[in-house]
């Protein structure tokens, strides 16, 4: 059906809710300054890939450090310049490299890439609305991030260079001009795209919040909903909640670097210029606001994933998701945990140990809700009839990953062994295998499944499993050594390790880690190449419901116009995971129930 | 050239890749996409065994590879190591069984449960009591990690004994600087505008009698064997971290707010060359909380010796005092006999 024959279809029904809505799309409304929630998410998560790419590339350039430290390769300096004289990348661009790659893949891609493309395209079609509740906002929310990105972006080019102090942004460092030429403009830049970004992310946040509490269509009752739109619900409850506190310590931060004030400052002699006249501030209590974010930040990019693995994991398995309530009961806990234990960040700065204990109690509880959702996987595929689609494998590797990753967690929870693991390699592994590379492979296992809901195209299977098997493969060979540095206490952020008796026995580990790290990021690009390719010329879907799958952005037509439905928007009278029931291989939402059915949800 | 060259090489790979890719999409379509779906399936079914095999062959590589050099295989060298590495080794175990059992669960299901014709999938929902099992047993496994965990936190983190040695540490972009609060046992006042990087590098107030024998070194520390160590941890710049990975303890230095930290050293330096087979070996502290562009460099070392050699190493050196205002040094003016006499009495009168 063609878009118009949509809109006309849509409109015939008196369902034309939104006054903007327009007859004739301009290029520009429709592909640039978009109202339409799928068109945003698209925009979502083009431009999280572009980050993606950036982000990734700078990681490949400084494990060339880490893997070559004293090689020297000539071409670096034909594309970096003055950071890499002699080809050979400085101690400065070492550190900027690392902040940024940092920033923008937790903020930028696993935040704006990952909830802002599921959150806008999921949350209507999967809940039964023509859109957001406020497209407009909605239609802000992207164009603040695209404003963050173009301010992070326009950071890699000032003279004195990105900040560069870890993307946690600890002052004094951070506050200081003259502590490192990176805490220059860079730094500034680098406070106002985080603002624009936390706008941006609280202008989507109240969008979705808003939209899945009175937006539901008919029969579509809270506990029918499914896990995706749930666990993009407390994602958006996370954000609106914790940006805020970010966004005041940016504010106060803004106000010690260029006010004169003394909100982070104390007893500081700077080398060369001499003793600041701060004095009563506490460094530690920007660490309290950005971790205050930062914890729930965690859980920001994990639950989408989470959410959208269980969906996929059901589906895919022929069989309901095990436990909805308990799965739902975990979300919350984790949700409501994410906001009680971010001093776990802090265990090392002094802090009151009888404080420290409590965070240790709450930290490792989260261990439980976590266990359930595992275990609930796991019985999931049990006895399932599992077709293994790209987006089901990526959905199965999403489950490896938080187990090993999760279970490091246990380690780094307790104060007492976190005392010798902080800021080492350990931590490195552990986050980047449970938050980072498990939430990518959440973003990629959404991406393989519902791109053909997003482009009425498929992507290219073979590409798709060779993209799944290496990328596992690579993640474990990179992250797993990494535990072993880290019990030997070497630290994050370490430009050279050559100088230390303690570490450097590991020279010929990080270089096997960077060639990893360079084949994994080549199969990325794979990817891209697939993705682009199969939005133009990749096989077309001809059936309505590829996949076979109960949930209602199916039930839309294969290449849905703004509005989504043309005509009514369908009636639920089910929970959407009856597959496999009453001999049936699966019930679509919108199928009434039988007389003659057993017991329903 | 050869730049351009390995672009052109990488570039068709890609092709290559792309093109086989694009004919086998083909080949499945040829095939029928139900025909072709459950080739896939076989394969993918076999790579999940085959994945959760080569893993655990890849860990066992990894392990043998690597534990040598960790420093769990060496042994902690301070008493409060010794608990840390007990803890490391009883999470290890818990963790490590968790591991196994939802891995190889988890892609044995995968392969076991893989689509065929003779096969319905299981309606299965709901079970309260399978619910229950896995929200107690991971409860109960881990109100015993936190006990553990605790009763070893509250102990690196009490009070240190009455005999500790105390040394203040302060970290600056990019080194460490030590102080001993000398035969007084205090430590003088400090103020950090008095710092004058030549002379008076951490600001000590001169004009407190307690300062006058307070003696500083930088970048080595000297510890006693078997004695505990107090460390009142604090920074004069950006936040630092004091990194002990040997005595496994790490805190961080903060300006403005002091931190402590405490251990008992168990092997000299010497022992632990001979222990670790490594003639270079040393204490290391690495800063371990980013703090500029030197952050990688910023070594200190402690060198933890036995009590004669502690006494001979101190007995060497000289109040800092001396050091900045030395024509009141006691030792070095005695060449002048007049003199002499003249800047013991005014240390005198100072100290009264």
């Amino acid at each position: 059906m063609s878009h118009e024959a949509v809109l006309h279809g849509h409109e015939s029904h008196g369902h034309d809710d939104h006054g903007h809505h327009e007859h004739h799309d301009t290029f520009l409304t429709k592909y640039v300054f978009s109202q339409d929630h799928k068109m945003i998410a698209k925009q979502f998560l083009i431009t999280g890939m572009v980050w993606a790419v950036l982000g990734g590339l700078m990681s490949v350039l400084f494990r060339l450090q880490l893997g070559y430290p004293d090689a020297s390769f000539p071409w670096l300096e034909s594309i970096l310049g003055k950071w890499a004289k002699g080809g050979q990348i400085t101690p400065e661009a070492y550190y900027a490299l690392v902040t940024t790659h940092g920033t923008v893949l937790v903020f930028f891609v696993l935040t704006a890439g990952l909830s802002g493309t599921f959150a806008n395209f999921l949350i209507p079609l999967q809940i039964g609305a023509r859109d957001m509740a406020s497209p407009f906002m909605n239609m802000l929310s992207y164009w603040f991030f695209f404003s963050a990105s173009i301010v992070m972006l326009s950071s890699l080019f000032v003279e004195t260079g990105p900040f560069s102090g870890g993307w946690t942004a600890y002052p004094p460092l951070s506050a200081l001009h003259d502590a490192s030429p990176g805490s220059k403009t860079g730094m500034d830049l680098w406070i106002i795209a985080m603002a624009l970004f936390v706008v941006s992310s609280l202008l989507g946040g109240l969008n979705y919040i808003a939209t899945i509490l009175n937006m539901r269509t008919k029969g579509m009752s809270m506990t029918r909903l499914p896990l995706s739109i749930w666990a993009l619900f407390f994602t958006a409850v996370l954000g609106v909640l914790s940006f805020p506190v970010l966004l005041s310590g940016l504010i106060l931060l803004i106000f010690d670097r260029n006010f004169g004030t003394s909100f982070y400052l104390s007893d500081i002699f700077v080398n060369g210029v001499g003793a600041l006249s701060n004095e009563g501030g506490s460094a530690i209590l920007f660490q309290h606001l950005f971790w205050f974010l930062g914890h729930p930040e965690v859980y920001i990019i994990l639950l989408p994933a989470m959410g959208m693995v269980s969906e996929i994991l059901s589906v895919n398995s022929r069989k309901p998701i095990f436990g909805y309530m308990a799965m739902l009961g975990s979300l919350f806990a984790i949700a409501v945990l994410a906001f009680l234990v971010w001093a776990h960040h802090m265990f090392v700065t002094g802090l009151n140990p009888f404080l420290g204990s409590v965070f240790v109690l709450l930290t490792l509880l989260i261990a439980v809700p976590s266990a359930i959702k595992v275990f609930n996987w796991l019985t999931t595929l049990w006895r399932g009839n599992i077709r293994f689609t790209p987006g089901m494998l990526f959905a199965i590797g999403f489950v490896s990953l938080f187990i090993s990753g999760g279970l490091t967690g246990i380690w780094l929870g307790n104060a007492a062994l976190d005392i010798h693991l902080h800021d080492t390699y350990f931590v490195i592994a552990h986050f980047h295998i449970v938050m980072g590379v498990a939430s990518m492979f959440g973003m990629f296992a959404g991406v393989y499944h519902w791109f053909p809901k997003m482009y009425g195209r498929y992507l290219n299977n073979s590409l798709g499993y060779i993209h799944f098997w290496v990328t596992i493969a690579g993640a474990y060979m990179i992250f797993w050594p990494m535990h072993y540095e880290g019990l030997a206490g070497m630290p994050r952020r370490y430009f050279d390790f050559s100088i230390w008796e303690s570490f450097k026995q590991f020279a010929d580990l990080n270089r096997f880690i960077s060639t990893v790290s360079m084949i994994v990021f080549a199969v990325q690009i794979l990817f891209l190449i697939n993705f682009f390719y199969s939005i133009f010329k990749g096989r077309k879907v001809t059936v309505q419901n590829p996949w076979e799958s109960n949930t209602l952005e199916w039930t839309a037509p294969i290449n849905p116009g703004h509005g989504n439905w043309p005509g009514e928007i369908p009636e639920v009278h089910r929970w959407p995971y009856d597959y496999g029931k009453d001999g049936h291989d699966f019930i679509p939402q919108t199928t009434p129930v039988g007389a003659d059915e057993t017991g329903t949800h | 050239m050869t730049l351009f060259l390995s672009i052109a090489i990488i570039a068709l790979i890609y092709v290559v890749i792309f093109q086989i890719a694009k004919a086998s999409e083909y080949v499945s379509i040829l095939k029928g996409e139900e025909a072709s779906r459950k080739q896939n399936n076989k394969i993918n079914g076999f790579l999940m065994v085959a994945f959760l095999v080569l893993g655990f062959i890849g860990i066992y590589v990894c392990n043998k590879a690597y534990y040598g050099k960790t420093l769990l295989a060496q042994g902690a060298a301070s008493v409060q190591g010794e608990k840390v590495d007990q803890m490391l080794w009883i999470t290890l175990i818990i963790t490590g069984i968790v591991f196994v059992i939802t891995q190889v669960l988890l892609f044995w299901f995968a392969y076991k449960y893989q689509e065929s014709d003779n096969r319905k999938s299981f309606f299965f929902a709901h079970s309260t009591k399978l619910e229950l099992i896995w929200t107690a047993i991971p409860a109960i496994t881990l109100t015993v990690l936190v006990i553990f965990g605790l009763r070893n936190w509250f102990f690196f983190t009490g009070e240190a004994p009455k005999n500790a040695m105390v040394v203040e540490v302060t970290g600056k972009q990019f080194g460490w600087i030590f102080r001993y609060p000398g035969k007084d046992a205090i430590f003088g006042k400090k103020y950090y505008k008095n710092i004058d990087p030549a002379t008076n590098s951490v600001g000590i107030i001169w004009d407190d009698n307690y300062s006058q024998d307070d003696i500083l070194t930088e970048q080595t520390m000297y510890v006693v064997k078997g004695q505990p160590v107090k460390l009142i941890i604090g920074s004069r710049d950006v936040v630092h971290d004091v990194g002990l990975s040997h005595f496994r303890l790490k805190m961080d230095a903060v300006p403005g707010i002091p931190t402590t930290m405490w251990f008992t050293p168990k092997y000299t330096t010497k022992e632990m060359r001979e222990k670790t087979n490594n003639p270079n070996f040393a204490y290391e502290i690495s800063c371990d909380q980013m703090c500029g562009n030197g952050h990688y460099s910023m070594k200190g070392i402690i060198e933890v010796v036995e009590q004669e050699e502690y006494d001979l190493w101190m007995a060497k050196q000289k109040p800092q005092y001396f050091v900045a205002f030395p024509e009141k040094d006691p030792t070095a003016v005695k060449v002048d006999g007049a003199a002499k006499t003249d800047s013991t009495t005014k240390v005198a009168t100072a100290k009264m």
